[in-house]
């Protein structure tokens, strides 16, 4: 994967493919903890342990298709290059929370990416689904809840094509609104 | 256009919106949508899955096409990704392979506006010795 954006919006379909309702996607960018920690937590009918211990295997896969999966292992690899890790707390019939932890000091970190278009992208390819995306970066927080946009939308459906590009740009001009604020304290 | 920063923004542009769409939806059936399916697995996505669904998401919107786009999951032709199936209403699902933003904009100018058939089709029915 070329970027982080990317490693997200491939960890999401797995959420996707697992049933999840609700996929709460948290992005914590901290500078002075030398920090960037990632987060994906979904209510899909989750993994037993067996199963959640051999996801980090390629050759562990749910799809029929072919026998190898590699969303994850390229996720640990990146991560763990960097100085990172990732951790895996699967409960069967809960939900899954995925969390990989990147060193962006680290010269193999890869950039974040085109975050909000992975967001905007992820939130009108799946319409019955809804997503929280938390993004802090340094300690100024931006949330984006498809709830609170499909009320506001009312009848406008939220995979309409016209509305991508203004979800879009309401998470990019939040993000570099929060990005030019700095630390609090 | 002013920036959109808030839900309040949002709110404002939806008048604007409702009427866009009402215009586009008047005179049509619900079923006339073309309907995208967008390969979307670690496959897809390593090969660009990402910038062709965005090309897709504003070319269909400024060319006025009235489409759904949708993200699937791996459709097994991962030697060919990024891959996208487009179903035209009325019609059987045709699935592209190797589509870039170039064979995308082909994709929506030929087969999606005058139903001309390009290059790069994977046939969906394709069965294997060994499966006979």
């Amino acid at each position: 994967m070329k970027d982080l954006s990317l490693h997200i919006l491939d960890i999401i379909q797995n959420s996707l493919a697992a049933n999840a309702k609700l996929i709460e996607i948290s992005i914590d960018e901290n500078e002075r903890k030398d920090l960037i920690e990632i987060t994906i937590k979904d209510d899909g009918k989750g993994m037993s342990k067996e199963f959640a211990e051999s996801v980090t295997d390629p050759f562990t896969t749910t799809r029929t298709t072919r026998k190898v999966g590699l969303g994850i292992p390229l996720l640990k690899q990146n991560a763990e290059r960097t100085g990172g890790c990732l951790t895996i707390d699967s409960q069967l019939g809960q939900g899954t929370i995925i969390t990989a932890a990147f060193k962006p000091s680290n010269i193999d970190c890869p950039v974040l990416g085109d975050i909000a278009g992975v967001i905007s992208l992820t939130v009108s390819g799946n319409p019955s689904i809804d997503f929280v995306y938390n993004h802090k970066i340094n300690d100024n927080l931006f949330t984006f809840n498809t709830k609170e946009i499909k009320e506001v939308l009312g009848e406008i459906p939220i995979n309409d094509n016209s509305v991508y590009k203004l979800l879009k740009e309401l998470i990019q001009s939040n993000l570099e609104e929060i990005e030019s604020i700095g630390y609090k304290t | 256009m002013a920036t959109i920063k808030s839900l309040d923004d949002l709110r404002k542009m939806k008048e604007s919106l409702q009427s866009k769409i009402n215009l586009r939806e008047k005179g049509e059936d619900p079923n006339s949508h073309v309907q995208i399916k967008v390969a979307m697995a670690t496959c897809g996505i390593a090969s660009g899955a990402k910038t062709v669904m965005e090309f897709m998401m504003e070319e269909l919107e400024k060319r006025g096409i009235d489409s759904i786009i949708t993200q699937t999951g791996c459709m097994g032709y991962c030697y060919a990704e990024p891959t996208i199936e487009v179903t035209m209403p009325g019609k059987e699902p045709v699935v592209f392979g190797y589509v870039d933003t170039k064979k995308a904009d082909e994709i929506i100018e030929k087969y999606i506006k005058n139903g001309e058939l390009v290059d790069g089709i994977i046939p969906m029915n394709y069965e294997t010795i060994d499966k006979k």
